[in-house]
């Protein structure tokens, strides 16, 4: 054995699989051969709302190449009643082909399977399906909270504390001000795609998804399977964000392979994905706040509407962002939905935080101008000293630091307050900040750490790297607990076999998967006596975190950020640019400072694109997207990004035992406020409705 | 009579010979993706919005997607797997995994095409929507971060790695220059 | 997809008379907008006549200091041209706002000019579409037309033209030139495009079964201190919202050469006549820019949520041309 090593946590590694992405050989989900491979292509409904009346397969089966036609007359039956890993009962969508109902547009009425791609798709698009079809409703508008109700999703739907009336009417100033954030799509560069086959009794499908113990776990529940008799495995993962769960492209394959027996394909395109990988909800937002002229709150009021199908409740919930946040007297937030006749929205990175910080922190920079104070200072003098609605205390609580560390670095003292008085030919010039929180959770999981007779070790934990560098991480993680080099250290993810575990999701996976590989490899290491031989099966611990993580103590935990931009702005044409922009963020110890930056970046990216681009559209008439495709739809590419700048300051929690906060979603909070902010200081237009496109820029006489 | 809808050719991919026959409507992408197991050419969008399948065609950077392979019959197809030396990785190979140049990897094959193409693009003395005065007399301007986010905009990166792109494109023109 | 024939054309006249051979077959270029249309069900043509091939590929000097373009020169050797860049700068700054390197690499000249608008009904085959299916309506006019026409549009399409090439093109008075089975012809830019009318299905004055072979662009000494500016929604691998190419001779403070288009504001690249009108002989100054532009867009007939383009065309005229204006005087 060598001598006890520590110190590859907190020092950069480039990626595990690094050389594999940047050669090709990594291969995508899509990518796995397999002999007698099948390709199947979904049928989407061209109608919002109606009933499936007739599907003519005659004509398409004749057709060269086509194996199957699966529709709701012959495809195999699922089942939905029951409450998968998240604690959540299945989105029916993914119910496939079980009734003749179509409830949005793009609803999946069929899978074509044929001997190549080429055939499936022909015949996909000549199949012929007759509808009877009804009226829908589409039309999301802040008009429509008369109809909505409120809904526990992921965070409690309604919290009050105090009497609001009261505590706004004795506040000095009220900012009442309404926000809207449009349609936004994950589009991850990878499309979604499986493959399923029939193996030895055993279902295998080879996927593309944030956790294979999650979406096995649902394909047996759909499929009424024993839980081992499916293995999910999904090595790379063309990034998720929040789609990638269980979806019809894996329900699909798995009902064509069961009918042909044989490996069948399923891979979304592009435009199938505005359809069946789910969205981020448009929300209409109203912020209330009530202050005294010091800028202390007394009252913080945020509503939030969001929308959902007609099949399935799932609410974006943007008012719990303040709930952290900002100590108030009188604290009502409340997130609700309506229901209208479109695909299921799903997570989307930072659900709720996202689009509900981008109202609370334009809301809080409205509030500094009309008090005339500093926006740093006004939320400085809001900090609380407990949990302001849980009266728990903060676990750790280092969102000052990260101002003031912020401002230092972003210049903010020399900041002149007025807006609209800074030109650069033909640029408008100015600056804005942001408050940025995430919670930081924990999910039980198992590991399994094995120390092998060569020296080496083995960790197997089913973890997802979609992108996120988990598997670098907890190669790093795990060779600090084992106190070895990190290149002694072999990690496996990827693979339902390996063992339940959290998804990549809600960024708590590396925090669940360090924890687990933590406690194997710990007690692994204490049981290893120096000098002693290994056997050739190797010694292996296991752990499961479920208990130490239900024993933690109740307090409030969250990663913070402060974020800081400054902006372009030419009111002859409504172009904006962001010119530089700055996060420092208190997110718990940093695995690996290398991809920590990247993906800390990549939120921000994220904001800034949501701040300017990133919109969908829904077409009243048909029900559909209008320019469902990345011609359509936005993103920001290389030119829309400056240099974005991403850091850190020390942030401990003496009581968890990993001390790992999460770094997936915090960065995109806060972002768009701090565009939107400094688009204000630049031209003093506030903008309350995004993205802010070039027409809103070039029509706001006044506020827009 | 109806025209054939197959042709046989011959691909030359990497410096290698491929015959095969292809059904006409059989994109570049799909061809090095389900017919020559070269899977490194990534489809994001199959639409020419993405750039995740970029591959070099004659040298030159071009989208396989929207290109099909009977019309890139008697054209020399360079792909992600065709770009290092051996075990020596291209310099912005080299570049991209140093600097953390992606985070998910599937929009990296094309970024590192095109990056490849455009600083040879560059060294040609080819002007781009970033250049300010695009007379010759004018000069080539330098490969400037924002001449390369410029050049590299048909290459979407979802996961946001952008900044560490750019930074991994101007080291690798960097050491192309210091080289040559 | 539908499966389709393929053969490759060696010489002009034998490209034109496999088309002339197949009504289904259509000429492919770079494919960049072609085979995206096919497989999204827009095209469905039985037969593909690869013209890449074709000795077309060449830019030349007239013999009265013009330049001749051949149709399957790339966007990208159009762009890095030296004569190009130094005698029509617009034109490769337009070409260079439009797309992306990789598509520029594929796009030739004559595909650039015949691709088919990007309105999200025409592209959406299950959406009504005049201009895709005649008759069927245009559910832009009350649906999404943020990015539609403002000027020249019918109340049977109001989609526009997407490229930027072809408004530099159609201020430098280019023409374009074909060959049929019956011969060669020529036809100026400005009346290649057809008035949308009731039969927004028709594009162009190209004869029935034409190959582009080539655009002539004109002396054109103006054309030496132009300009393309270009806005979008994504400051790059975008289409326009509007843009503008711009070419500006002042002397003695006042214009005395003009050339003015417009690009995503119609179904065609928007040549300003009236406004060059207004400019030639005037004060080269903001107020004349603006008063000039206003004149122009006088005609436009804007829709509900596309009124905007009206402030940003003129906004953009007064800053290129301020901006030439400036420059011409340094």
């Amino acid at each position: 054995m060598t001598t006890a090593t520590r110190g590859s946590v907190g020092t950069g590694h480039t990626r595990i699989e690094g050389r594999d992405k940047v050669t090709g050989a990594a291969r995508y989900a899509a990518e796995v051969p397999f002999a007698d491979l099948a390709h199947g292509w979904l049928v989407l409904s061209t109608v919002a709302r109606g009933r499936v009346r007739s599907v003519d397969t005659e004509a398409v089966l004749a057709m060269p190449g086509v194996l199957a036609v699966l529709h709701h007359h012959n495809a195999p039956r699922v089942d939905t009643d029951y409450i998968g890993l998240l604690g959540v009962p299945p989105d029916p969508s993914v119910a496939l082909f079980q009734s003749d109902r179509v409830a949005h547009m793009g609803w999946p009425v069929a899978l074509v399977v044929a001997e190549t791609s080429e055939q499936a798709r022909e015949a996909a698009e000549s199949l012929v399906v007759h509808y009877d079809q009804e009226p829908h409703d589409v039309a999301f508008s802040a008009e429509r909270q008369t109809e909505a109700y409120a809904v526990d999703g992921h965070m409690p739907g309604v919290v009050e504390k105090g009497d609001l009336e009261d505590r706004l009417a004795a506040s000095a100033v009220v900012l009442d001000a309404e926000y809207t954030t449009p349609e936004e799509y994950h589009n991850p560069m990878e499309p979604h795609a499986a493959t399923a086959l029939w193996e030895g009794g055993r279902l295998e499908v080879v996927d593309s998804n944030q956790g294979t113990t999650w979406v096995a776990g649902e394909l047996a529940n759909l499929f009424s399977l024993d839980p081992g008799a499916v293995r999910v495995r999904s090595e790379h993962v063309g990034g998720g964000f929040g789609s990638k769960g269980a979806r019809a492209h894996q329900v699909a394959a798995v009902m064509a392979a069961t009918v042909l027996q044989r490996p069948v394909r399923v891979v979304m395109t592009r435009r199938q994905m505005f359809s069946l990988a789910g969205y981020r909800s448009p929300t209409a937002q109203r912020v209330r706040l009530g202050a005294d002229t010091d800028g202390r709150l007394r009252a913080l009021e945020h509503q939030s509407l969001s929308m959902t199908s007609s099949v399935h409740e799932f609410v974006e919930p943007s008012a719990a962002a303040g709930r952290s946040m900002y100590a108030a007297e009188a604290h009502h937030t409340a997130s609700r939905i309506v229901r209208l006749d479109v695909p299921t929205p799903t997570w989307m990175r930072a659900p709720g935080e996202a689009p509900g910080s981008f109202a609370l922190e334009s809301a809080l920079d409205e509030l500094a101008e009309r008090c005339g104070i500093d926006p740093i200072e006004l939320r400085l003098r809001n900090e609380p000293a407990v949990g302001p609605v849980s009266g728990l205390p903060f676990s750790s609580r280092n969102l000052a630091a990260c101002f003031s560390e912020g401002a230092r670095r972003f210049g903010w003292a020399d900041r002149d307050p007025r807006p609209g008085v800074r030109r650069e030919g033909r640029w408008l010039l100015g600056t804005g900040t942001a408050a940025a929180s995430f919670p930081a959770g924990a999910m039980p999981s198992t590991a399994a750490v094995t120390a092998e007779a060569d020296g080496t070790f083995t960790v197997r934990v089913n973890a997802a790297d979609i992108g996120t560098g988990a598997r670098t991480a907890l190669t790093v993680v795990a060779a600090d607990a084992l106190e070895v080099p990190s290149d002694r250290v072999r990690v496996r993810i990827g693979d339902s076999d390996l063992g339940p575990a959290m998804i990549a999701g809600g960024s708590m996976g590396t925090r669940s998967w360090g924890w687990a590989v933590t406690a194997a490899a710990e007690e692994l290491r204490q049981s290893l006596a120096p000098g002693a031989d290994i056997p050739p099966e190797g010694i292996t611990v296991r752990s499961d975190t479920a208990e130490a993580i239900g024993a933690l103590a109740r307090k409030e935990r969250h990663s913070f950020g402060a974020q800081f931009a400054e902006v372009a702005v030419d009111p002859a044409t409504g172009e904006v640019r962001v010119r530089r922009m700055l996060g420092i963020f208190a997110a718990g110890r940093i695995v690996n400072p290398l991809t920590a930056r990247n993906q800390l970046v990549g939120g921000m990216i994220w904001g800034i694109s949501m701040a300017l681009h990133e919109e969908a559209v829904r077409d009243r008439s048909t029900g559909g997207l209008y320019g469902a495709d990345l011609a359509g739809y936005h993103v920001a590419a290389h030119a829309d990004i400056p240099h974005v700048e991403a850091d850190w300051v020390d942030d401990h929690d003496p009581d968890d035992p990993v001390g790992i906060k999460g770094i997936g979603e915090v960065g995109i909070v806060g972002a768009a406020a701090a565009v939107a902010n400094a688009v204000w200081h630049a031209t003093g237009v506030r903008h309350r409705n995004l993205p802010i496109r070039p027409d809103r820029v070039l029509m706001a006489g006044g506020d827009a | 009579m109806p025209p054939s809808t197959s042709s046989d050719l011959t691909l030359s991919v990497n410096g290698e010979k491929y015959t095969l026959t292809v059904d006409h409507r059989t994109t570049l992408l799909d061809a090095l993706r389900e017919r020559l197991d070269l899977t490194g050419t990534k489809k994001g969008c199959d639409q020419g919005q993405c750039g995740a399948c970029t591959v070099l065609v004659d040298g030159r950077r071009v989208v396989s997607c929207l290109q099909l392979a009977v019309a890139a019959e008697g054209r020399e197809v360079t792909t992600i797997e065709g770009v290092a030396v051996g075990e020596r990785l291209h310099p912005v190979q080299q570049a991209f995994l140093d600097l953390d140049g992606f985070q998910c990897g599937y929009c990296t094959p094309g970024q590192i095409c095109s990056a490849i193409a455009v600083i040879e693009e560059h060294a040609a003395g080819w002007p781009s929507a970033a250049t300010g005065d695009v007379r010759p007399e004018a000069g080539s301007p330098p490969l400037s971060p924002e001449e390369i986010r410029e050049r590299m905009s048909g290459n979407l990166c979802r996961c946001g790695a952008y900044v560490s792109i750019v930074q991994a494109v101007a080291r690798a023109a960097e050491e192309k220059g210091a080289v040559a | 997809m539908r499966e389709f024939g393929y053969q490759r054309a060696l010489d002009v006249s034998g490209a034109v008379a496999l088309l002339d051979a197949d009504p289904e077959a259509r000429f492919l270029g770079g494919g960049t907008n072609l085979v995206d249309l096919m497989k999204t069900g827009v095209e469905r043509p039985a037969r593909l006549v690869d013209v890449r091939e074709l000795p077309l590929n060449r830019i030349e000097a007239t013999e009265d200091g013009g330049l001749r373009i051949g149709a399957t020169v790339t966007n990208s050797d159009l762009a890095a041209h030296p004569e190009v860049r130094r005698r029509y700068p617009a034109l490769a700054q337009a070409v260079l706002a439009g797309a992306s390197g990789q598509l520029r690499n594929m796009a030739t000249v004559g595909g650039n000019l015949l691709q088919r608008t990007r309105c999200g009904y025409f592209a959406d085959i299950t959406s009504a579409c005049n201009k895709r299916s005649p008759g069927t309506g245009c559910p832009a006019i009350e649906g999404q037309h943020h990015n539609h026409a403002i000027l020249g549009a019918s109340d049977h399409c109001v989609a526009t033209h997407p490229s930027d090439m072809g408004v530099a093109l159609t201020a430098l008075d280019a023409r374009v030139s074909y060959e049929t089975a019956d011969g060669p012809g020529e036809i100026p830019l400005a009346d290649f495009y057809l008035p949308v009318g009731q039969t927004p299905h028709l594009e162009t004055a190209l004869p029935p079964g034409a190959l582009i072979t080539g655009v002539t662009l004109p002396p054109v000494p103006v054309a030496a201190d132009s300009r393309y500016r270009k806005v979008r929604e994504r400051a790059s691998y975008a289409f326009a919202i509007g843009s503008i190419a711009a070419a500006l001779d002042v002397r003695d403070g006042v214009v005395h050469d003009v050339r003015l288009a417009f690009g995503a504001v119609a179904s065609r690249p928007w040549r300003a006549g009236t406004a060059e009108s207004v400019l030639t002989g005037a004060p080269a100054d903001a107020e004349t820019f603006a008063a000039a532009a206003e004149v122009e867009l006088a005609a436009a007939r804007p829709l509900p949520h596309n009124g905007y383009k009206v402030t940003l065309m003129r906004n953009l005229a007064v800053a290129v041309l301020s901006e030439l204006a400036e420059e011409a005087t340094r």
